[in-house]
C-alpha cells in the first residue's frame, strides 16, 4: 500500500480541498501528493499557527480544510487552537508527523514528543495515533468524525508508521 | 486622527462586504459602530486577523477585507510572503498603523520606530502596496475593493483608544451568521 496515496485519496474523498503545509521529512511524500492533486488547493503557510488562520478563513468560506504539519508545532499553535479552532467551533483535521517516538535518530525530538499527547489530552483534542501501516485504515473514518463534531482533531503518525527515518 | 475615528469614517464602505476583524479595541468599536452578520470580530488569537481573511478570499469569490493592527501584523510577519505568492484579487488588507499596541495601552510597536511596514509588505512580494494617511483612507479603500488586484494598504494614523464594552456575542454565533453572510 502507498500510505501516500491513500491519505491524499480519503482526503478527496471527503471533499477536503484547502489544505495546508509546513513540511517535515516524514511528511515529504504525502505533502508531495497532496501538491499534485487538481482537487486540492495547497497553500504552504510560514508558520503553523497561521495555517490554521487560513484554515479557519477557508471553512468560512465553505471549503474543509486541513493542515499537514509536525508534532514541533503543537508547542506553536495551543493559543490558536483553544481560542480560534476551538472556541468558534471549527473542524480540523491536524495530520501530524509525530517525531521522537521509535526509530527516531534525533534526539532534540523526543523533547517535544514527551509533551505531544499530554498537550493534546490537556486541550480534549481527539487523538489518533498511527504506528503500524495499517493504521490508515482508519483515517476515512477520522476525517468523516472531524466534520461531524465540528473539532481540531490530531492524527499523530510516527516513524514506523512511515517505514523508518533513514534507518531502514 | 485615531482607529475609531477611521473606522467611523469607513464603515459605509466597508458595510457590503465581508469583513474580518482584528482582536481587542478594533473589533469592539466596528462592533458599536456598525454590527451586522458580514463581520467577524476575533476575540483572541491576535495576529491571525490577515490569515483568516486571506483563506476565505481564497474559498470563495466575494470581496474579503481583513482591518488588522501594526502589532499583529509584526507577530505574524509570516503572512505577507503567504499572501504575496498567492494573490487573489477579492483580498484587500487593510493595516491600521498607529504605531502601537493600542488595545494594550499603546505601547510603541517597531513600527512606528525604524520599522516600515509598506516596506516590509513590498519585500516580502506584495505587488500592490499603497501607504496613505487616516483623512485619505476612503477613496483608496473603496478603490482597492473594485479593483481585480489584491491590495495591501498600510493606514498611517496616532495611536489612540476610546472606551468602550467587550463583545459579548457567543463565538459560535458570530462565526454561524458570518458563514449564513457569506453563503447569501
Ligand atoms: C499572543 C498574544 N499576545 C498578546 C496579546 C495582547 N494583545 C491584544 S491586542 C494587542 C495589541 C494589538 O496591536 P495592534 O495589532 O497594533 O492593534 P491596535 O490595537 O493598535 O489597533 C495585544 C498586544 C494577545 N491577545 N495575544
Ligand atoms: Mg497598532
Amino acid at each position: 500500500m502507498n500510505i501516500d496515496k491513500k491519505i491524499a485519496d480519503d482526503l478527496v474523498a471527503n471533499d477536503v480541498s484547502f489544505i495546508t503545509t509546513v513540511p517535515c521529512k516524514q511528511l515529504a511524500g504525502v505533502i508531495e501528493e497532496v501538491e499534485k492533486r487538481d482537487d486540492i488547493f495547497h497553500i504552504p503557510s510560514n508558520k503553523e499557527d497561521e495555517g490554521m488562520g487560513l484554515c479557519a478563513g477557508a471553512f468560512m468560506g465553505g471549503k474543509r480544510p486541513a493542515i499537514i504539519m509536525q508534532n514541533t508545532a503543537i508547542g506553536v499553535t495551543i493559543n490558536t487552537l483553544a481560542t480560534l479552532t476551538q472556541f468558534y467551533r471549527m473542524p480540523l483535521p491536524m495530520i501530524i508527523s509525530y517525531r521522537g517516538e521509535l526509530r527516531e535518530p534525533v534526539a532534540c525530538q523526543v523533547e517535544m514528543a514527551v509533551h505531544t499527547k499530554a498537550l493534546l489530552a490537556q486541550l480534549n483534542i481527539p487523538t489518533y495515533h498511527f504506528h503500524w501501516q495499517k493504521d490508515v485504515e482508519e483515517f476515512d473514518n477520522i476525517l468523516k468524525y472531524t466534520f461531524m463534531s465540528n473539532k481540531p482533531v490530531a492524527i499523530l503518525t510516527d516513524a514506523n508508521f512511515w517505514g523508518g527515518y533513514g534507518d531502514q | 486622527m485615531i482607529r475609531s475615528e477611521i473606522l467611523k469614517e469607513i464603515a459605509p464602505i466597508l458595510n457590503p462586504h465581508l469583513v474580518v476583524c482584528n482582536i481587542g479595541l478594533p473589533s469592539q468599536e466596528l462592533h458599536m459602530i456598525d454590527d451586522n452578520e458580514r463581520n467577524f470580530y476575533m476575540l483572541g488569537t491576535m495576529g491571525l486577523s490577515s490569515s483568516i481573511g486571506f483563506g476565505l478570499a481564497l474559498a470563495q469569490d466575494k470581496p474579503v477585507i481583513s482591518i488588522d493592527g501594526d502589532g499583529s501584523v509584526l507577530t505574524n510577519l509570516g503572512t505577507l510572503p503567504t499572501i504575496a505568492n498567492n494573490a487573489t484579487g477579492n483580498y484587500t488588507l487593510l493595516i491600521i498603523d498607529n504605531g502601537s499596541y493600542g488595545s494594550t495601552g499603546d505601547q510603541p510597536t517597531y513600527a512606528g520606530m525604524k520599522t516600515n511596514l509598506t516596506d516590509v509588505a513590498r519585500a516580502c512580494g506584495c505587488d500592490n502596496v499603497i501607504e496613505v494617511q487616516d483623512k485619505d483612507l476612503g477613496p483608496v479603500l473603496q478603490g482597492a475593493i473594485d479593483s481585480d488586484e489584491m491590495t495591501i494598504i498600510v493606514c498611517k494614523c496616532d495611536s489612540g483608544n476610546i472606551k468602550l464594552p467587550v463583545i459579548t456575542l457567543d463565538p459560535v454565533v458570530i462565526r454561524h451568521r458570518f458563514m449564513e453572510a457569506v453563503k447569501a
